[in-house]
């Protein structure tokens, strides 16, 4: 191992959300003058360890030490202060300010009273140049392409002199060239001594730059290896883990085709040249339960979205039995039998101040109003049989859904699902942020739905999960189809793989 | 939260019933104990009313709709010109306007649902815009009885049709206020549309969450639409009811009509961020302002203090209101 001291140490970091434990208790250490990669799957606990850095959150356990003194941030520009910048994956920029601006933005040089624009321009110029880079520093960032707003990015933190960079999927909206001139930079920086905290999904990145890897999953630390001890073989497996759940479900699913999807492409509004999904083909058969795969950004869910219509395609066909779905528009959707549960339950899926039965009912209104007249005894008739179905607990049908647990939230979605008696479901996360017991009666619903003869997509982040649902897995990387896996040949392995780019 | 729902209508008539003892105190030599005192109370307070009752639909979707004091003007001029000087029968012009403002407050409903943009700019253009027609058709002029002669020399004096006396008038041995009637049809049917229709809990869905309610195949833009439209044939009744009660139809009424009759709605209870809420709250809104109003007039307080301390009554009540949520 290496002899020199480490620069940044942390020590037993744990942080909770509720009574998840996302770090249980994670040991680092980051050298000056290398690049440390995290790696993990979805939900391993990168995320939170970057915030941890940055002083976003400031409710952890542990230590921290910058070199060999504790300290602990517990603001954004308290880390700042401390020398550790990050650069996020969506950037910090505030677009319409020119590039100088943004550089000393919070700090601006001022002479008599107001800012002294042409220092700054002339300190900006200095720092671009500094990573070999010639632009306008006057023009507002927003019109200035995405690598090089990273690269001011980059050129703020080191006028801030930081000596610690975390740069949490930098290369994610680069392209090839762009991603060579970031690597240089790193080099660049590692040179001057500064330690370098780098988070990747893809392979080849990592190895091309990485000095050391450091592995989380679920919220521990596999382990740390200098990169040329640690083959791609062995990091998928620390990645992945070992033998994971057995399936839950016996699959048996029918002949009769109930969706089918061909060539189907999402843009992307933000980046027109790169497409969120691209030219997606699959058939759901009667009874299937279908998982798609992927790393975060990999377009299963937007492929759910546009699927159902939400997301406008722009390009390709869905039939539901045999029937088009039209694109963009959901009400159609849903006549033509299609269901869909959207990944965040607040932001988009439960009118929150309004009763459990309103919300339960709420996609299969027509049933319920004869004429456009309400039936309340109605509703709440089916609501009550199928609460206690799905063993929904609330105060009362008529209070308000968002006294519910988040459980209990998941499972009136999932009951107003049931109401519309779909042909096809999709399914963004069914399980996202519900307790076990909770979790085992979705799994069980999902079940019989498919005993049912219906068809289920799913999304999962946890793929234990996915691969104890699917009868088939659809791995997804950037956007497409790079692997087809039957129940049998779907292991954690091969899907990781697949999914951070390389061959199932 | 628990409770919430209950509370919300206690503390409206908490609010209201603290109003009433001020006008059992403050009761100007006995005034307040007068029964005419409270019919003219519902006479004044019908017109907001039924503003307020429309405005409750759309403050429900999360809305708001600033035109429906211009769109009160409008309708009160085209009405008076349709009947007093081109003398078109009461039913046929009563359709006619009830049709424009149906027009225009669906135009609103239409323009925030298909652009996707904010009611308040889209209805504040829509107030400006209705109140620059009702002063082009109108010519200026008040709409009255005098008709300017052809030749322009002079006026010629013509009847008032019946209808406007009709309106302004009492019913059931001189009790009640026929616009007083007017406002309670208009408030049963709101509360209908609200509670007892689909489009009510589609209302409630978009107001509550517009992405949940697309998602879920709610047509959020036919909902809008409809609510808006709403809004607009109650301005459009409040405006031929404001015409009778004026004998003429004034390009100029209405004007801040549209600010008491959010405060009605919000004094009830009814959330501006919509999801919440009802047409039984506003009618406790209504009492509430309508005695305020009535009891600070019995007292002969100036309109300088009048307006001053209403502005104090809805923030306090709104305070009163939020206290609920956090307690």
């Amino acid at each position: 191992m290496d002899s020199r001291t480490p620069y940044l140490t942390l020590r037993g970091i744990r942080k909770r959300f509720g009574r998840l434990e996302v770090l249980q208790g994670i040991d680092l250490e980051l050298l000056a003058g290398e690049v440390l990669v995290l790696a993990g799957a979805n939900g391993a606990g990168k995320s939170t360890l970057v915030k941890i850095l940055a002083g976003v959150y400031d409710d952890w356990d542990g230590t921290m030490e910058l070199a060999g003194r504790p300290v602990r941030p517990r603001r954004p520009h308290e880390a700042a202060a401390l020398g550790i910048a990050c650069i996020h994956q969506e950037l910090a920029l505030v677009g319409p300010l020119s590039a100088a601006d943004n550089l000393f933005l919070g700090r601006e040089r001022s002479r008599f009273f107001g800012v002294d624009d042409r220092a700054q321009a002339e300190a900006a110029t200095l720092w671009l140049e500094r990573l070999g880079l010639d632009v306008d520093v006057r023009l507002p960032v927003e019109q200035l392409p995405v690598a090089v707003q990273q690269s001011i990015e980059i050129a703020r933190a080191l006028s801030m002199d930081a000596r610690v960079l975390v740069m949490d999927e930098p290369t994610s909206a680069l392209t090839v060239m762009e991603t060579k001139h970031l690597f240089e930079r790193i080099e660049q920086l590692k040179s001057e001594g500064r330690a370098v905290l780098f988070i990747s999904h893809k392979m080849e990145e990592i190895y091309r730059i990485a000095d050391r890897i450091a592995v989380l999953r679920d919220g521990r630390l596999v382990g740390t290896r200098p990169a040329s001890e640690l083959g791609p073989g062995e990091l998928v497996l620390w990645m992945a883990g070992r033998a994971l759940t057995e399936h839950v479900r016996a699959s048996a699913p029918g002949e009769a085709s109930r969706l089918c999807v061909e060539n189907l492409s999402v843009a992307d509004p933000a980046r027109p040249d790169r497409p969120l999904v691209h030219d997606v083909s699959f058939e759901l058969r009667r009874g299937e339960v279908l998982g798609l795969a992927g790393l975060a950004g990999s377009g299963a869910s937007e492929i759910l979205g546009a699927v159902f219509g939400r997301l406008p395609r722009t390009s390709g066909r869905v039939r539901v039995d045999g029937r088009a779905v039209p694109s963009g528009r959901p009400a159609a959707a849903v006549r033509r039998g299609l269901a869909f549960l959207t990944n965040d339950r607040k932001a988009d899926g439960l009118t929150l101040s309004r009763s459990v039965v309103e919300n339960v009912t709420l996609a299969s209104l027509p049933r319920f109003s004869p004429g456009g007249w309400l039936r309340p005894r109605r509703e709440e008739r089916a609501v009550r049989d199928l609460a206690q179905e799905l063993d929904l607990q609330a105060p009362s049908l008529g209070a308000p859904v968002s006294t519910l647990s988040g459980g209990n939230q998941q499972k009136a979605l999932l009951a107003r699902l049931c109401l519309t008696e779909p042909a096809v479901l999709l399914l963004d996360e069914p399980t996202r942020g519900v307790d076990v017991t909770a979790k085992a009666r979705i799994h069980r619903l999902i079940d019989e739905w498919s005993r049912a003869g219906r068809a289920v997509a799913l999304t999962s982040s946890e793929l234990p999960e996915l691969l104890a649902l699917s009868d088939r897995v659809l791995v997804l990387h950037r956007g497409e189809v790079r692997a087809e896996l039957e129940r049998h040949e779907a292991t954690a392995e091969r899907v990781i793989a697949a999914a951070l780019g390389g061959a199932a | 939260m628990k409770g919430g729902t209950l509370s919300a209508p206690l503390r409206a008539l908490l609010a209201l019933a603290l109003v009433f003892a001020a006008g059992l105190v403050f009761h100007a030599d006995g005034a307040f104990y007068r029964w005419d005192t409270h019919h003219a109370m519902l006479r004044q307070a019908s017109v907001h009313g039924i503003l307020a009752c429309g405005m409750t639909l759309v403050i429900v979707t999360a809305g708001i709709d600033l035109a429906v004091g211009s769109v009160l003007a409008l309708a009160a001029v085209l009405f008076s010109l349709l009947t007093i000087h081109a003398g078109w029968g009461a039913p046929v012009a009563i359709v006619a306007v009830l049709g424009a403002g149906v027009v225009l407050g669906a135009s609103s409903g239409g323009l925030i649902s298909t652009f996707g943009l904010q009611p308040f700019i889209v209805t504040l253009a829509l107030m400006v815009f209705a109140r620059g027609l009702a002063k082009q058709v109108s010519g200026g002029q008040k709409i009255s009885q005098a008709v300017l002669k052809p030749d322009g020399s002079g006026y010629d004096y013509v009847d008032l049709p019946r209808v406007f006396d009709l309106v302004d008038s009492r019913l059931l041995g001189g009790t009640v206020w026929v616009v007083t009637l007017v406002f309670v049809a208009i408030a049963a049917v709101s509360w209908v549309i609200l509670a007892r229709l689909r489009v009510g809990r589609h209302a409630y869905a978009v107001g509550a969450n517009p992405e949940a309610a697309r998602l879920s195949g709610v047509p959020v833009r036919r909902t809008l639409v409809l609510v808006y439209a709403w809004s607009g044939l109650c301005a459009a009744v409040a405006g031929i009811c404001q015409a009778a009660q004026e004998q003429q139809g004034d390009p100029e009424t209405g004007t801040g009509y549209e600010l008491s009759a959010i405060a009605m709605v919000v004094i009830g209870g009814t959330s501006l961020m919509g999801g919440r809420g009802g047409v039984a709250l506003t009618l406790v809104g209504v009492f509430t302002i309508g005695y305020l109003q009535k009891i600070l007039s019995l007292n002969a307080v100036g309109e300088a203090g009048r307006l001053m301390l209403t502005g104090a009554i809805i923030v306090g009540a709104v305070l009163f209101q939020r206290s609920r949520r956090n307690g």
